[in-house]
Order: C-alpha cells, then sequence, then structure tokens
C-alpha cells in the first residue's frame, strides 16, 4: 500500500484498516502523531490530510491512496522549526508536551487556509485537541504569534 | 563557610576509593556515618559527590538526578542549577534522570520535592565539585585558590594558565562524601539561575523528535495489549485464545491467573488481537457492589475511620459574637493523562530492564522484583518522559505489565500500551473528602475558634509492593495489597494543608483516615490540598462575609507570615482587587502556603456566569508565588500558569462517574476538561523572588488557592454559597434559579 | 385575448388586495418593557418550563450569541429566514410589546405591528397553546436578560420576499385555535396530545411539509426535514430496528439517547438538551400519546433481517474507520452504538448517515456528551457513498443504495460552509 507522508511515497505493508497513526509511528518511525485516545476526542494524533486537520487514530489507511499526509516532522526541525514549531518554542507553550505535536498540526491546518485569524476563531478551531497540563493560554499566543510571522511572510512575498 | 582541601574531603570520609565506574557503586554505599552532620536535600542519602556530578577526562559533565521530568521542567531547572555552581555555560553538562543503575534514590518525584531535595542536593555538591577543581587546580598552578578564576569549563591562574576541568579530575577525585557546610554561590553573581533559560526538552517535543517512553523503538521490538477484567476483582473463569492464535502477526498469548496479555509485531495487529481476547474471555463477577454515587459520602462517612488530632490548640473562647458552619465535598477525580500509560521491557541475560514514566523507579523497581520473584539487583528501571501525570497514574502498572509480558519473550523488548478506556478505567482517582468546618467570630470581625475535620481515604497507594500493583493482584497467586497508611505531617495526605495557614489562637483540626476505598485511589496533584484549602478558603470567605470585611483584607488581618501577606498583597494589587466587576461577574481570591512550608501561592479571579444556562467562564486570573530562589521564572509561572487552568478544570467540570461494578468515565466524553472554549483570556503569574533563600516546592501550589478563587468569584457573581465540587453549569442554574 | 390580460390582472389585484385585506390587523400599541416585579415568580418558572419544551432558545439563539437575541439563519425552501430576537430589548427585542401582542403572534401568527409571521415560526402548532401558558411564557421571555441586536434581513426569492401574501396562504392551509382536550381520551393522552401537537411543534420536522411549505395532511409525524438532518416517523413508520416501547422513548426524550436507538442528532440534539428540564409527567405525557393510536411506533414491525453485502472497500472503511468505536462493548451514550440497531443505519434515506459521517458530533463543551470524529477531511465523496452504501445494505435499510450521492454531497457542502465561516 502506497501512501504520500510528507511528500514522499512509502509502501506499507500494514492491514489496509489500520489507522494511519499506527502506520506513521511504526512503519515510517515518525513520532509527531501520537495515541492520545484511539477515539478522535483528543486530537493528539492529528496530521493534515490534502491540507485538513485529521484525527489519525481513526482513519484507514486504505481510505488514503493518492492523499497527501503531512506531518509535524515536515514543518521543520529542532534546528530549523517552522513559524509554529519556532512560536511554541518562543512562547514555551508546552509543559509535558504530549498534546504538543496535535496542537501544531491543528494550527498549521486553520494557518492554512486563514492566516489572520482571530483569537475566536483559533480557540474554535483549537477545540478537538485537549491540554490536560493547562497550557492553552500559551498555546492560544503561540498561534496567534506563528500567525502574524506567516502574514508577514505571505505580504512579503506579495 | 570553610572552604575545602582535598585532604580534607579524602580523609573525613573514612575510606579513599582510587577507581570510580561509570556503573556507580554510590547509591549502594551506606550513607554518611553517623558522627557528621546533616547533609542538604539528598546528599543525606547520597552524600558522595560523584553520585551527582562527575566530569571526564575530556571535560565533558554529567549530572545524576534521581528525579525524573514530568514535564514541571526540572532537567532545564538541575541543569540550571548545575552550571551556575560550576561556572558553565547551560547547555554544557548533560543530565542523567531517575534510574536505578546510575542516580540516586531519591524516592518519588512527587511533592514538589525536586528542587527542594535534588535541586538542593546538586547545588551543594556542584558547589563543592567547583572547589574541589579550585583546589586541584591550585596545586598544580602552585597558586591560592582565591586567586584563580573559573571560564567555561576551565579554571584560569592570574598569569592567564588555563586548566580544563577534565584535566583537573584524577580518579575518585569527586568520590568522597559531601560535607555539610559548603561556599555557595552568591545570588548577586548568577547568570544561569534565575534566568528564563529555554527548556532543553521543547524542541524535540515540537518537532517530532523521540521525547517520550512512548516514541521508544529498540531492534525486535514487539507491540502488546493487556485485556483488563470488565471490573475490579472480577477473575478469569475462562479464556478462549482460539481466534488470537490464528490473526496475522501474533506471537503470543501470556496469561497468569487473571492476567492476560497479548504480543503481536505490529502495534494493530496487537489490538484487534486484544479485542478477540475480550471477546473470548469469560468473568467471574466481582462480589459486593459499589455504592450508588449519590450516596458516596455518606457511604465513606459510615467506614471505619481512624481519628487523628492534626492541631489541637488553645482553648475555645466564651462569647463569641458569630458562629458559622459549613461543609464541603469532593468527589472522586481522574489524573487523565493526555498519554495513556505505557513501558517499555526487555529480560536479557537475567536481567529485566524496563523503561517506565514511573514517578519512583527504585519503588516500582522494588514491587517489580518482587512481583516477578527476582532480586532487585536483576531489575533496572529507567525513567524515560511520559505525558504528565500529575500524581501516582497508571505508569507503575504499566511497567509491571510490561516486565510480566517481557518476562513470557526472553530476549525480545516489548512495548506495552494501555488504551484509554484502560487508564481511566484503573488508574488510581484522587480520593472523594468530606470536610466540616466550624468557627467564631469575635464582636471585631476576628477568628476567634477554628475547627476542622476532614473525611478521606489514603493518598498514596504506590507501589512499593507488588500488591500495590493491579498485576500483582491479577495473578493466580496473587500478593496482598498492604494496609493502607495515612501519610505523616508535615507532608500529610487527607490531612495535607488541613492545618490554615493562619494566625489562629483557639484551632483543633481533625482528619478522619478511612482505610477501606471502595474506589482505587492514590496520589493526586496536591493530595488533601486541593480539597482542604478550597474548603478553608471558601470557608474564609463566608467567614469575612459573616464579619462584613473584603476578604482578602480579612486575610490580611488574619496572616503572621511576610512572604504570606507579600503574595496575597502581590495578588491582589496585580488583578486590581477592590474595583466592582462588570454585569455577571464575580471576583474571587484563595490563598495557601503549601503543605505550610512548600511555596506561598495567592490567586485571584474573574469568573463570568451565563444566567441563562448557568455556564461560568474564567475570564482572568492573577497569581503570584513565592518558590523562594527562584531557578527559572519562566518554568515557575509555567507552573502555576498550569496549576490554575487544571484546577479550575477540576473545580468546575471534573468527577469520575461509576455504577455498582465500577468506574464508568473511561473517555474524553464521559469524563469533560476543559476545551479551548473555556480557557480564560489571560492568566498571569507574578513571581516573587527570594534570592538566596532555600527552593520552596511550587509544581503543585496553586491547586488549592485557584479553586479556592473559582468558587469564590462563583459565589460573587450569583450570591449563592456551592460547596460541592465540581460546581457544574447544572448546580449554579440550579443556586440562581430562573 | 385582451379579456385573458385583464382578467389576469384583476386576479393579481384583487388577489392582492384580498391577502391585504384579509391579512390586515392593527398594531397593538407598544407599553414600557414590564419589570420583573411585575410577574410572579411561579408564573416565570413555569415559562421556563414551557420555553423547553417549546425549545424556543435553539431558534431564538444565533451560533455562540446571546441567548434568544435572535439571528440564527433558518433554510427554507423559499430562502433564508433569520429568528427575531426575543429579549425584552425594547428596540431590537419584543421588550414593548404587551402580553396581547405576544399571544396574537403565538396563536394567529401576527406581529405587534400587525405584520404576518412567516411560518418558519412554527404557530400552526403553537395556535394550540392556551392563554394561560401563553401569559407564563411571557412572563419568562419577559424576564430574561434584553440584549441589543438586530437580525440580519431575511433573504426570500421573490414573491416570498412579501409577507403580505401569508394571509393567502393562511387562507387554505391554517386555522387559528387553541387546543381543545378530547373528552374520550385520558388526562395524560390529552397533555400528550396538548404538547406534541402544540408547544413542542414536533410535526414543525416530523411531519412531511409540501411544496407550499405547509404539513401534509393526513400524513402526521410520517418522517420530515429539519436543517438538513432527516427527522424520522415518529408513526407506525418510524425505521428504528428495534422496536420502540414507552419506556425507550421516554428514555430517549429523558437523555437525549437511547442504548437500542441511538443518539439525538443535530437539530434533536438540541431539543434534547432543553427538554433536560422538562418534568417526568410532560415527557410521558408526550409518549403516551405519541405510543396511543393505531399509527403508533410502537406498532411497528421490526424489517427483515440484513442480508450480508458482498465485501469489499466500504467493509474495510468500516473496520478501519468505525470499529474501534463501535465494535468495542462501552456502549451509548458515550461510546458508538452497535449500529446494528442504529435508527440511523436504518433510515428511509441516508442523509442522517451521510451528516455524522461526515462532521460527526464535535466537542462542544465540558458537559458529558457523545463525540464522534467527522470523517469529511479523510474521506473523498466516493469513499463516503462506499462506507455509506456497506453500511445501509450490511443493516438491511430499505432502498440501501439510493439517494447516497445526494446525501453526501449535501454534507460535504455543509461541512465546507461551516469551516469558512467560524
Amino acid at each position: 500500500m502506497i501512501l504520500n507522508v510528507n511528500g514522499q511515497e512509502h509502501d506499507i505493508d500494514v492491514d489496509p484498516d489500520t489507522p494511519l497513526l499506527y502506520a506513521l509511528r511504526g512503519e515510517l518511525g515518525l513520532n509527531g502523531a501520537k495515541y492520545g485516545c484511539g477515539l478522535g476526542q483528543c486530537g493528539a494524533c492529528t496530521v493534515l490530510v490534502d491540507g485538513r486537520a485529521a484525527f489519525s487514530c481513526v482513519t484507514p489507511v486504505m481510505a488514503l491512496a493518492g492523499k497527501q499526509i503531512v506531518t509535524l516532522e515536515s514543518l521543520g526541525s529542532a534546528d530549523n522549526p517552522g513559524p509554529l514549531q519556532h512560536a511554541f518554542i518562543q512562547e514555551q507553550a508546552a509543559q509535558c508536551g504530549y498534546c504538543t505535536a496535535g496542537m501544531i498540526m491543528r494550527a498549521e491546518a486553520l494557518l492554512r487556509r486563514n492566516n489572520q485569524p482571530s483569537e475566536a476563531e483559533i480557540r474554535a478551531a483549537m477545540q478537538p485537541n485537549l491540554c490536560r497540563c493547562g497550557t492553552q493560554v500559551r498555546i492560544l499566543r503561540a498561534v496567534g504569534r506563528a500567525a502574524a510571522v506567516i502574514r508577514t511572510a505571505a505580504e512579503a512575498h506579495g | 563557610m570553610t572552604t575545602l582541601s582535598r585532604r580534607a574531603l579524602l580523609s573525613g570520609s573514612g575510606a579513599l576509593i582510587v577507581s570510580v565506574s561509570l556503573r556507580s557503586q554510590a547509591q549502594t554505599l551506606p550513607p554518611a556515618p553517623p558522627d557528621t552532620a546533616i547533609l542538604p536535600g539528598s546528599l543525606q542519602q547520597a552524600p558522595y559527590l560523584d553520585a551527582w556530578i562527575r566530569i571526564d577526562g575530556s571535560g565533558a559533565i554529567t549530572v545524576f538526578t534521581g528525579k525524573a521530568e514530568l514535564g514541571q521542567g526540572i532537567k532545564t531547572a538541575l541543569l540550571q542549577i548545575a552550571a551556575e555552581e560550576l561556572s558553565v555555560r547551560v547547555d554544557h553538562p548533560r543530565l542523567v534522570t531517575a534510574d536505578t543503575a546510575l542516580t540516586a534514590n531519591e524516592g518519588y518525584t512527587a511533592g514538589s520535592h525536586s528542587l527542594q531535595d535534588s535541586g538542593t542536593a546538586i547545588r551543594f555538591a556542584a558547589a563543592q565539585v567547583r572547589q574541589v577543581l579550585l583546589n586541584e587546580a591550585a596545586t598544580i598552578f602552585q597558586q591560592p585558590a582565591g586567586q584563580l578564576h573559573l571560564d567555561d569549563g576551565a579554571v584560569v591562574a592570574p598569569d592567564g594558565r588555563r586548566l580544563n576541568y577534565g584535566a583537573l579530575v584524577p580518579p575518585g577525585i569527586l568520590h568522597v562524601v559531601a560535607q555539610p557546610e559548603t561556599q555557595l554561590k552568591a545570588p548577586g553573581a548568577y547568570t544561569v539561575v534565575s534566568t528564563n533559560v529555554p527548556r532543553v526538552d521543547i524542541p524535540a517535543k515540537a518537532t517530532g523528535g523521540q521525547a517520550f517512553v512512548q516514541d521508544m523503538r529498540l531492534p525486535g521490538m514487539l507491540h502488546a495489549r493487556v485485556v483488563r477484567p470488565p471490573h475490579p476483582g472480577a477473575r478469569l473463569a475462562a479464556l478462549d485464545t482460539s481466534a488470537v492464535a490464528v490473526m496475522p502477526g501474533v506471537t503470543q498469548v501470556v496469561q497468569d491467573g487473571s492476567f492476560v496479555a497479548v504480543v503481536a509485531r505490529q502495534e494493530f495487529q496487537a489490538i484487534k488481537a486484544m479485542r478477540a481476547l475480550e471477546a473470548g474471555a469469560r468473568w467471574q463477577a466481582a462480589a459486593g457492589t459499589l455504592p450508588p454515587q449519590a450516596d458516596i459520602f455518606a457511604h465513606l462517612a459510615s467506614l471505619p475511620a481512624q481519628d487523628i488530632s492534626v492541631l489541637n490548640r488553645g482553648t475555645p473562647p466564651s462569647g463569641t459574637a458569630k458562629m458559622l458552619s459549613a461543609r464541603y465535598t469532593r468527589p472522586y477525580q481522574m489524573h487523565g493523562s493526555i498519554g495513556p500509560s505505557c513501558a517499555v521491557a526487555q529480560l536479557r541475560d537475567g536481567m529485566m530492564t524496563i523503561w517506565t514514566h514511573s514517578q519512583g523507579v527504585y519503588p516500582d523497581r522494588a514491587a517489580i522484583a518482587e512481583l516477578l520473584n527476582m532480586p532487585p539487583a536483576q531489575v533496572h528501571c529507567i525513567h524515560v518522559e511520559g505525558s504528565g501525570c500529575y500524581g501516582h497514574n497508571g505508569a507503575d502498572d504499566a511497567a509491571a505489565d510490561a516486565a510480566l509480558i517481557a518476562r513470557a519473550m526472553p530476549g525480545q523488548p516489548v512495548r506495552l500500551q494501555w488504551m484509554r478506556e484502560q487508564e481511566n478505567g484503573w488508574e488510581p482517582l484522587g480520593p472523594a473528602m468530606v470536610s466540616q468546618v466550624h468557627a467564631s467570630l469575635d464582636g471585631h470581625g476576628h477568628i476567634v475558634d477554628w475547627n476542622y475535620a476532614v473525611w478521606s481515604n489514603t493518598h498514596s497507594t504506590r507501589p512499593g509492593n507488588a500488591g500495590s500493583l493491579l498485576a500483582g493482584r491479577l495473578l493466580a497467586q496473587p500478593f496482598e495489597p498492604p494496609s493502607p497508611r495515612p501519610i505523616p505531617l508535615p507532608e500529610g495526605g487527607g490531612d495535607r494543608n488541613s492545618i490554615p495557614g493562619y494566625d489562629l489562637p483557639s484551632a483543633r483540626v481533625v482528619y478522619h483516615f478511612i482505610p477501606q476505598m471502595p474506589l482505587r485511589v492514590s496520589a493526586m496533584r496536591a493530595l488533601g490540598g486541593y480539597m482542604n484549602v478550597f474548603s478553608i478558603e471558601s470557608f474564609m470567605d463566608e467567614l469575612a462575609s459573616a464579619a462584613g470585611a473584603d476578604p482578602v483584607a480579612f486575610r490580611l488581618a488574619h496572616l503572621d507570615d511576610d512572604r504570606a501577606k507579600a503574595v496575597v498583597k502581590r495578588a491582589a494589587e496585580g488583578f486590581g482587587w477592590g474595583a466592582k466587576p462588570p454585569a455577571g461577574h464575580g471576583y474571587g481570591f484563595g490563598f495557601a502556603r503549601y503543605k505550610n512550608l512548600a511555596a506561598y501561592c495567592a490567586v485571584a479571579a474573574e469568573l463570568a456566569v451565563e444566567h441563562e444556562t448557568g455556564r461560568t467562564r474564567l475570564v482572568r486570573a492573577v497569581a503570584a508565588v513565592d518558590a523562594g530562589q527562584v531557578v527559572n521564572p519562566d518554568g515557575l509561572r509555567n507552573q502555576v500558569e498550569g496549576a490554575i487552568l487544571q484546577s479550575t478544570s477540576w473545580t468546575l467540570y471534573e468527577s469520575a462517574t461509576f455504577d455498582a461494578s465500577g468506574v464508568t468515565s473511561l473517555d474524553w466524553a464521559s469524563y469533560p476538561i476543559m476545551r479551548f472554549d473555556a480557557v480564560p483570556d489571560s492568566v498571569e503569574v507574578h513571581v516573587i523572588d527570594r534570592p538566596g533563600m532555600p527552593f520552596l516546592g511550587a509544581g503543585e501550589c496553586g491547586q488549592g488557592p485557584a479553586a479556592a478563587a473559582v468558587a469564590n468569584a462563583v459565589a460573587h457573581a450569583t450570591g449563592q454559597r456551592l460547596r460541592d465540587l465540581p460546581l457544574t453549569r447544572q448546580k449554579v442554574k440550579a443556586a440562581i434559579g430562573i | 385575448m385582451r379579456f385573458v390580460l385583464l382578467l389576469l390582472v384583476a386576479l393579481i389585484v384583487f388577489g392582492a388586495g384580498g391577502c391585504i385585506w384579509l391579512g390586515w390587523y392593527r398594531a397593538i400599541p407598544r407599553v414600557q418593557p414590564p419589570a420583573r416585579t411585575a410577574f410572579p415568580s411561579a408564573a416565570i418558572e413555569h415559562g421556563a418550563v414551557l420555553a423547553a419544551l417549546g425549545n424556543c432558545v435553539s431558534c431564538h439563539t444565533a451560533p455562540g450569541g446571546a441567548p434568544f437575541a435572535g439571528g440564527r439563519a433558518v433554510q427554507t425552501p423559499f430562502g433564508t429566514i433569520y429568528a427575531s430576537n426575543i429579549t425584552p430589548d425594547p428596540v431590537t427585542g419584543i421588550g414593548t410589546w404587551p402580553e396581547a401582542a405576544f399571544r396574537r403572534a403565538m396563536r394567529q401568527g401576527v406581529d405587534r405591528a400587525g405584520d404576518q409571521l412567516y411560518p418558519a415560526f412554527p404557530y400552526d402548532h403553537f395556535t394550540e397553546v392556551s392563554d394561560a401558558d401563553d401569559a407564563d411564557l411571557y412572563a419568562y421571555l419577559m424576564t430574561r436578560a434584553p440584549v441589543r441586536a438586530g437580525v440580519p434581513a431575511n433573504e426570500l426569492s421573490f414573491p416570498f420576499d412579501y409577507r403580505f401574501l401569508i394571509a393567502g396562504w393562511k387562507l387554505v392551509l391554517f386555522r387559528p385555535a387553541a387546543f381543545r382536550p378530547d373528552a374520550t381520551q385520558s388526562a395524560e393522552w390529552n397533555r400528550g396530545a396538548y404538547l406534541v401537537q402544540g408547544l413542542a411543534h414536533c410535526g414543525a420536522c416530523h411531519t412531511p411539509h409540501d411544496f407550499l411549505g405547509a404539513e401534509q395532511s393526513g400524513r402526521s409525524l410520517a418522517g420530515g426535514e429539519a436543517q438538513g438532518w432527516y427527522a424520522y416517523a415518529l408513526d407506525h413508520n418510524a425505521p428504528a430496528p428495534v422496536p420502540w416501547t414507552a419506556d425507550s422513548l421516554y428514555a430517549y426524550l429523558r437523555h437525549g439517547w437511547q442504548a437500542q436507538h441511538g443518539d439525538a442528532l443535530g437539530p434533536m440534539r438540541e431539543v434534547t438538551d432543553d427538554l433536560i428540564t422538562a418534568p417526568d409527567d410532560d415527557l410521558r405525557a408526550m409518549v403516551a400519546y405519541l405510543a396511543a393510536g393505531r399509527n403508533s411506533p410502537l406498532r411497528h414491525r421490526p424489517p427483515p433481517p440484513p442480508i450480508a453485502p458482498p465485501a469489499g472497500r466500504g467493509e474495510a472503511l468500516y473496520r478501519g474507520a468505525c470499529g474501534g468505536c463501535h465494535d468495542n462493548s462501552r456502549g451509548p451514550p458515550f461510546a458508538g452504538i452497535d449500529l446494528a440497531e442504529s435508527t440511523t443505519t436504518h433510515a428511509p434515506n441516508p442523509a442522517n448517515l451521510a451528516n455524522i459521517i461526515t462532521s460527526g458530533i464535535p466537542a462542544a463543551g465540558e458537559e458529558r456528551e457523545p463525540i464522534m470524529p467527522g470523517f469529511g477531511a479523510v474521506l473523498t465523496e466516493r469513499q463516503t457513498e462506499d462506507l455509506i452504501a456497506w453500511l445501509r445494505a450490511r443493516f438491511g435499510a430499505p432502498d440501501p443504495a439510493a439517494g447516497i450521492a445526494a446525501a453526501v454531497q449535501a454534507a460535504r457542502s455543509e461541512m465546507t460552509q461551516r469551516e469558512a465561516t467560524p
């Protein structure tokens, strides 16, 4: 089964009903998508599918032929973080950090379709994702901060 | 403060050990001989300097702590402390955290002790190591140590000669017992401590690095799932494995009594096999049923209790002006770790290695060794981060499960992951509690008598013993759970923070400790402190109201401790206390010193109440915290901000549900917590730094004060006093009427 | 030819004139907004219960808006109507309405100024509400928080934007009349009839409507439509595979879910959320009324057992996407219902299945309520169709392949619209 993950095609040998989460973590060794509930209730597993936020824990791989899957790893690295990752680091928007990957991907989906979200729009977009440590105020700030950076870059490029 | 000489160091211990191997024996050696004075922090348990700091020939520095990173930022803070005293850049040392083969035994990373115990030990050890290096360099340079200075990992002579730390550590030089006194760096000279060093673990977490035990991948690692009984106490009657045996990827089924697990090559194969095994299992129901949830407090009060007098001070005066009483309740609440518990284990050459996010690798090792009937020296527990645990969650049990499974497949590493329903259904809950307060005011509105009683189960069933482990109770030859015992003060369990921090010349506090536990319970962030501070601080507002006093002024009038008064004033000022809230909003205040000996925290909250629905939302919170010498101000603020949001979620929404056979709040739909729609607009934390003062644990200091601030704000907004947690929308609506 | 033209013009003129004449109502003079003290608290509290039964807050509150302040878009076949602000604000709400004006709106579908109200406000049901209940509802509404909020203008196509034409519609299709009990029936039945036909206005959604937007006579509660959701038949055509009983129907209304039938979805979820405060007796009365009679949903026969459809893409999609929640032992209300028992999989059309697969049940807030992830982001239209086709065939829905493409298209366009306007 061929999956397009972060711009590359991978031939994955899993049962077709395997949720994407386990293919990403087990077969591709990616850490971004995390197991939080397996029920689509917490968002720790959030990835992008064709640009939209999706719960990888309830998305079977056989539904994903020909679709573009994007995970946290493609947004940047520790040495070269992308705007959202950089904003989360600048704001220190993490305590245990387990929800962080899913939060960044949910925010990425928002900023791809709307790079000047109001705070109300950010809150509504992030609603499916849980943070148990109580870091949400910093997370909101980080998303707003990244939006400003992305907007400025977009305006600079005209 | 005596400066150390090498001779004094070596001779003071009574033993000279020349060679040091990396697999330290420091933690198995006896503690300091009885004729030395008490050593600061955890040095008392592990007095050798090289239990904490190692330097190799290249100058690489390794710092060891028996504490674990739980997401509270301790890795970063401890590195700051070590780097400061060693006068190196903060990215120079490497930190090794809780590992039964490498680090000191510092018990559990719990009770907000990490900086107080480990931070203090590392601070003193590092300072003494610094002195050892200076003395060694002094000998080599033939210069007085006082003339030398430190620069970026080297000792520099007045004439500019440099000696790297790596050149100053002949074998054994750090294998000396720490001295009780040492020359610490003056806070005024700090360049690393008290600065906002960015958390060393966040970049990996934000970019998909391997950061959690859930991310571990060992060569040949297999995936496992456990099958738990349908409810506690049920025993396995029959297990039909025929369906599972033919499922692709399944390598084996492990069964011992009622302990059932399945192993497969791929993770989803293990999940499917688990479901098939669940279908093939037949269970014998447990004897006895749980009381109806609505009756739980009456039920707890009816159970046998040990009545412990926590405080008995003064005599009640006669002729008081006003007497007030109140009763408060707190339901069972869940830790609710975002990532269900996980462990990786491997049995190789007779050694069982377990990678676990347990808060206590040593106690968990002891329990697992007993479980497996192996010598503890053959069990190696290594802490690897999990998601936030907020106390005793499923981590220790998952480690035991993984070990049992690994034992059945020697040589192969196995990763055992709990499902969401298993974490919710089997984690030990925060205990349900009841408190009763009765106090008197004199004619001047001053408290002249105070009586407080609290009823609770134990707040710690941590391993320890194999019987504390879930797996231990499921085996064919089960282990008995130990009898629960109260945690003695000053730490306390259900009675933590039951003694108010106010100046009360006549006060009695009684702790009704209830050993019998209808539901599995254990330590949850702040332990009894959450409920006791909620009760005490709610009642302070009720007293203030009866006295016609402003809640903040009332508290200040009853506080003796200057540091307490300072946090109260700072929070109130930062908040703008005294102004009138907008329509439909209320203001509330809460204060406590955690455990009456750790950090001081005051919280002021503004809460909005939607009249039509009773829905409440924390609009903003302003807090002040005094944690002694601050190591990482932003890290401290992050912890207190998080505590405020988490405690608000507990206070407004959270109660575990159960029916006759067990817990029913098995997922996030049935146990809702705060989502982004309810997050406040702002949370400000003012840090009152106390340079040079001892570290005060702050990880749990916000839970109680925030709960009280929220409850008092609800009362202020609605004119109705709610005393039964959680303060749900339905309760608020019923209180405010149509 | 000229004669025909003249006749046409005359018809239009007389028709319009007739409507205007028939539809002319005098304006009722404004009053000062009454104080809370003008109403006994018993009246206000009873009014709250009535408002819950009538689910007023649902239509009259915009998403994220203040309660009763209007602004919610109600889609009709004739265009979009925006629900009015019924808070006691004197400028943008009904603060200056005397009780008589409120009663006239409920009984006759005419506002204070004398203008016709569109029957999107279901006065064809509310007409049955008694004067006493209208008075208590008035007491409740006039004591809510006044909110200064105008609502957008209706977007109706010609000629439906002319209110006076409603008078003609009413002439044919509406008879204002308060409920009259049936002496041959029990008190409980009559209470139930009063509520179901009147305040609870079940037929507004659950009865099929004709092209004029009126309920089809003789087909009461035979199944209808609401805001893109199919409102199941409440009569003997009820599609539930497990037969309803009085107890299960009561439990469904009481809790918003029932283990062998499913969760209340879409607009019905808003109804059952509101019914939380409704008295048990009233719910039981409604059930008693629905359950009685020759068209009772309790009387229907369960559908034939399903045949195993060929395994295919749909089945693998089901196992990977749905099985995790719907195949485990936890059960409703928080875990997925066993789809063999779900009304949604057995419905006469796939609209609700398409909606819920596409958009799920979002985590609304901090209450104990079902959460279901939506799959619209990860499944294509074709995949959603495959999944629905398999589900409906697997669980024996009638005419399992029909209407799926259109239902999926509608569900996805609603999802896209919602994403664009948070």
